[in-house]
């Protein structure tokens, strides 16, 4: 249903290849419109000040925290989320099947987020040194693994030879 | 946490932004990266009436590197910290850049909303004060450049009028053996600067000129630590210089004090990161 009182701003936006049109409030966040209004919870509202990065999504080629971006703002633009990766239930994305493959997670709960970071980093630098995987992943906090597992995925890509797109 | 209600437009052009700000100078709030005011929505620390959208103007966006060098204020740290020639001309931007925040904030944030925000932690300010940049302001009565060491006033208060519109930062282009160095303590939890410290000199025939130190973090705005540099002018940079200048930095400094630093550790701490900034030039 589209509200088009005065205090609603109807946005477009192109979520996972998929053209969505919703009318929102200006002070909506951009990671409650993709959950509540989408459907699209595998992005996590975990910390929602902007440390913790479960929430991240890729907005226009850049890994964004989603709780720190109005909707609105994001009208106009193309958004890939967790869901975008692996469609349909079809093949994992390297960086899935990476974290799969190297246990790289325990509850689950900052993966997502975790996982469209490392798309990032990956593409920026597809060999990184520990030391520059730590920091490309400054952005996002795990409190099970101690980071080990997902350092090893990370740099299993790199030995493979993965794509990252 | 959801922010109390607000209208927002889109700006289509400077003049838009400058228009309906003028509308209503008090209750409307600029955004363009939005990532110290979405938090400060959240928290619900201010309820602006109108969030004037200024991230699609054009004239606001770009780094230029020419006979002198012009940032957009829209220009985001990531922007910033990837710019080749920005870095081989001025490193220091490189520098500051790779210690802000993480990399997915540091792709929304921008240099003007550090700038006019004017965080007392912020980074930018001390490293646009050690370059000598001018901050280009535009408001209904046109433009107007203010020297960076005379923008910040006090916490979070800026020489920008509620009716003007940071829309560059210009920056002098370096004089040959220019040398940089941007150095923070950075907090464990939120990465701003418990101090910082930008320095910016030229060394020639072992003798240091053109010095200039800006600080962030340790006093409610950012400063130019002038007596510093005029001790370092004109003579080597010894360790003995060096531990001066840092020491007439301090007795400039009125420092902060809160739950994660006191005005006496931060003092130390400033003195010790300009002695290593300083220090890390000797050698280069």
């Amino acid at each position: 249903m589209i509200d088009t009182d005065e205090k609603h701003h109807v946005v477009t936006i192109n979520v996972n290849g998929v053209r969505h049109t919703a009318s929102v409030e200006a002070r909506k966040l951009l990671v409650h419109l993709l959950r509540d209004d989408f459907g699209l919870t595998g992005t996590h509202v975990g910390c929602d000040t902007s440390q913790c990065g479960a929430c991240t999504v890729d907005i226009d080629g850049q890994a964004v925290k989603s709780c720190t971006v109005l909707a609105v703002m994001a009208d106009g633009s193309s958004i890939t989320t967790i869901e975008g990766l692996a469609p349909g239930g079809g093949a994992l994305h390297p960086v899935q099947a990476a974290f799969h493959e190297h246990h790289a997670l325990q509850c689950g709960f900052c993966t997502p987020g975790m996982i469209m970071a490392v798309r990032q980093l990956h593409a920026q630098n597809p060999d990184p040194t520990e030391s520059e995987i730590r920091h490309g992943l400054a952005g996002n906090i795990c409190r099970c693994t101690g980071y080990t597992n997902i350092i090893r995925a990370v740099q299993s890509l790199a030995s493979e030879g993965h794509r990252h797109d | 946490m959801i922010p109390a209600s607000f209208d927002y437009i889109r700006a289509t052009s400077l003049a838009h932004a400058i228009g309906l700000l003028q509308t209503d100078p008090d209750g409307s709030k600029l955004v363009a990266g939005g990532h110290t005011l979405i938090p400060t929505l959240k928290l619900r620390l201010a309820s602006p009436a109108l969030l004037i959208d200024i991230g699609g103007i054009s004239e606001l966006k770009g780094i230029e590197v020419a006979d002198r060098v012009r940032i957009g204020a829209l220009t985001t740290h990531a922007e910033l910290l990837a710019s080749e020639p920005l870095r081989k001309l001025l490193p220091i931007f490189y520098q500051a850049a790779d210690l802000i925040a993480d990399p997915q904030v540091r792709n929304r944030g921008t240099i003007g909303g550090s700038l006019a925000n004017a965080d007392p932690a912020a980074d930018w300010p001390a490293v646009s004060i050690a370059l000598h940049a001018e901050l280009e302001l535009a408001g209904p009565a046109g433009r107007r450049h203010v020297a960076a060491k005379d923008f910040f006033v006090d916490i979070m208060t800026t020489a920008l009028g509620h009716d003007e519109v940071l829309v560059a930062i210009h920056i002098p282009y370096p004089n040959t053996g220019a040398q940089f160095r941007y150095r923070k303590i950075r907090h464990p939890a939120s990465g701003y600067a418990v101090v910082g410290v930008a320095v910016a000199l030229r060394l020639q025939d072992g003798l240091v000129s053109e010095a200039a130190i800006g600080i962030t973090g340790a006093t409610g705005r950012a400063f130019a630590a002038d007596s510093a540099s005029a001790h370092l002018n004109g003579k080597p940079l010894s360790s003995q210089n060096i531990a001066n200048a840092a020491l007439l930095a301090c007795e400039q400094a009125e420092c902060l004090s809160d739950g994660y630093a006191s005005a006496d550790y931060r003092k130390h701490l400033l003195r010790t990161e300009i002695i290593r900034a300083l220090t890390s030039l000797t050698n280069a």
